[in-house]
């Protein structure tokens, strides 16, 4: 099984990360739609949880039961978990241009009848941490009686997500149910499609927000930095109140293509031809520095 | 038939059939949303603290967290009032555990003009609606206590999406105890050759009383309890209308989208035949008790004795 045995290796991840991308703007580019900027500016934490050694799992056993649980709660950027997901073997390569089409194992948002390695059907944005939480509370409740350590449940939300009034249920309930193994991160970009977060609704600081809902916050100045986000997983693993976890991660939209980041249009755009080859360029040569 | 029954209500079935299962080894457990007094849930967590989840007032977590204990082996059943815990959380239902084919039992109670007293706001008319129209999502609408046992049975059964109608009122029972509901069955509960009355849930017992009254004035009504409301049972209603002519449909629901109007839709696909929708008619419901509402909102017995004569005219 990956990831119970992986140290932390800060080159391999980074590469990982560098692949990622590549496969996220060229499969929607592929596509001719989808969300660019919300998948690039989680793409470093997501491939810091599959290859840094925090997400127990097995590629060749998507329904293992030993497994560690991820939810893309923010299901739009299923071009980050799709890329993660391929490169990790969970299915071929060669389904990744195959993003949005007709017939697709690769839906415009992850489908867990369609695809191996999506854990559950996301794509509504507010309801990944009410599911995460009755994750995590069966998974406790199995790991009690077989007196073995839970597994843990990490559900990865937007910032915007955080408008919607679900998520502070199941913050509420998380907390009150002490769900330890639950560990929620919030892809903080500030953006969201009408304008910046702070333009449309403010949301004030999460992180506060979070510890007046009973979590432990960590704050991850740079969450498009893998060595901080590794940092935050270990904090989180380590937890042992009784308060779940929440690690908030300011990153930035559209993380690594210049002309996307920090962009509100570029949030469900896809690149045409000249965008893409500018963009290949921009990875391969921060790759390169 | 089993007059000698007294009168139960459906949600009465439901704690007690869940606590069952738990004697009987089945993973179950229930979701409730700060009323699992009234719902009943409560009984399974006085069996066992640890399967009643209790999420509070927020009923789209409520399905959420159903959603992800479905995940891990457990068999959801989730419980609030109808009009919370159908419509409050229909995107919840709609989006994870329809869209996902989760395992996932929604059972709230309440339904229907039986509520009574709490008015209008809380007199969910529209559920069946709701629900028929959701891909994946199987619809059971017991009559009485005993088909609500059968339809609880039935609904941890099967793989997948299912919505149990309950409500809070005693209704008279209708079936013998160990009745057997099946997926996309019906009962004809009396043969007839005049009239065909296709009844769901509290209006099984008003149809019946109906078909009395109306052999009373020599007129043969063949009675269905339409309980499987998604799959319908299309081969018997067909039969019946083919056989009949005329058919008369009663549910304490809209006739916007309930079972009227899918009995309508099959009749018109395959034998358009005169029809009558018995149901309240694109209204909201309003306090009082549940045989006066009944009269008030023309689903009593007396409504659809008139509508049969109607189509008989």
């Amino acid at each position: 099984m990956s990831g119970s045995n992986t140290t932390f290796d800060v080159a391999r991840v980074r590469a990982a990360a560098t692949q990622m991308r590549r496969d996220i703007v060229s499969m929607l580019h592929e596509a001719g739609s989808g969300h660019p900027g919300g998948s690039l500016s989680a793409t470093d934490f997501v491939a810091t949880l599959y290859f840094g050694g925090t997400l127990r799992h097995d590629p060749a056993n998507p329904a293992d039961p030993e497994r560690d649980r991820f939810v893309l709660s923010k299901g739009h950027a299923a071009p980050a978990l799709y890329a993660v997901l391929a490169q990790d073997g969970y299915f071929p390569r060669e389904w990744l241009p195959t993003l949005r089409k007709l017939g697709s194992h690769l839906q415009g948002h992850p489908d867990m009848n369609k695809c191996p390695g999506v854990e559950v059907s996301t794509g509504s944005l507010g309801q990944g941490l009410s599911i995460g939480a009755g994750m995590a509370m069966g998974l406790a409740a199995d790991a009690a009686k077989a007196g073995t350590d839970p597994r843990r449940v990490f559900v990865l939300m937007g910032d915007g997500e955080l408008q919607e009034g679900q998520v502070w249920e199941a913050a509420m309930f998380a907390a009150h149910r002490k769900l330890t193994n639950l560990v929620a991160i919030v892809d903080n970009n500030n953006l969201q499609i009408d304008g910046h977060l702070c333009d449309v609704v403010e949301l004030g600081d999460i992180a506060s927000k979070f510890a007046s809902f009973g979590w432990r916050v960590v704050e991850v100045s740079d969450g498009n930095d893998v060595e901080e986000c590794q940092s935050a997983l270990e904090f989180a693993c380590a937890n042992e109140s009784d308060q779940p976890v929440a690690i908030i991660l300011h990153t930035v939209k559209g993380k690594g293509v210049s002309f996307m980041e920090d962009q509100a249009g570029w949030h469900g755009k896809a690149p045409n031809e000249a965008e893409l080859a500018l963009a290949l360029a921009e990875i391969d040569a921060a790759a390169q520095a | 038939m089993t007059n000698a029954l007294p009168a139960r209500a459906t949600r009465e079935a439901f704690g007690e059939t869940l606590v069952e299962f738990a004697q009987a080894g089945l993973d179950v457990v229930a979701v409730d949303a700060d009323l699992a007094g009234s719902t009943t849930t409560k009984k399974l967590g006085a069996y066992d603290p640890a399967r009643l989840v209790d999420v509070g007032i927020a009923e789209s977590d409520m399905i959420g967290v159903a959603a992800g204990l479905s995940l891990t082996g457990r068999i959801p059943f989730t419980g609030s009032f109808a009009v919370f815990g159908t419509g409050r959380c229909y995107d919840q239902i709609r989006n994870t555990v329809c869209y996902g084919k989760l395992n996932v039992k929604v059972c709230p109670t309440h339904a229907g003009l039986s509520v009574g007293p709490d008015g209008g706001s809380h007199q969910m008319l529209e559920d069946i609606a709701l629900m028929n129209a959701l891909p994946n999502m199987r619809v059971l609408v017991p009559a009485d206590y005993e088909s609500a046992r059968a339809a609880i049975r039935l609904s941890a059964a099967i793989e997948g999406p299912v919505y149990v109608r309950m409500g809070r009122a005693k209704v008279p029972q209708v079936y013998e105890p160990g009745f057997e509901m099946v997926l996309g069955g019906s009962r004809v509960l009396r043969e007839g050759t005049d009239v065909t009355i296709i009844a769901c849930g509290i209006e099984v017992d008003q149809a019946l009383k109906a078909a009395e009254k109306l052999a009373e004035q020599g007129v043969s009504a063949e009675v269905i309890d339409a309980y499987s409301v998604k799959p319908l049972d299309e081969k018997t209603i067909l039969a019946s209308a083919a056989k009949t002519g005329r058919v008369v449909t009663c549910e304490e629901h809209s006739v916007n989208g309930g079972l009227g109007s899918i009995v309508a839709s099959v009749l018109a696909r395959n034998n358009p035949c005169p029809m009558r929708m018995i149901g309240t008619q694109d209204v909201f419901g309003t306090s009082g008790e549940l045989a006066e509402l009944l009269v008030k909102y023309g689903c009593d017995d007396n409504a659809i004795v008139a509508a049969a004569k109607e189509l008989l005219a």
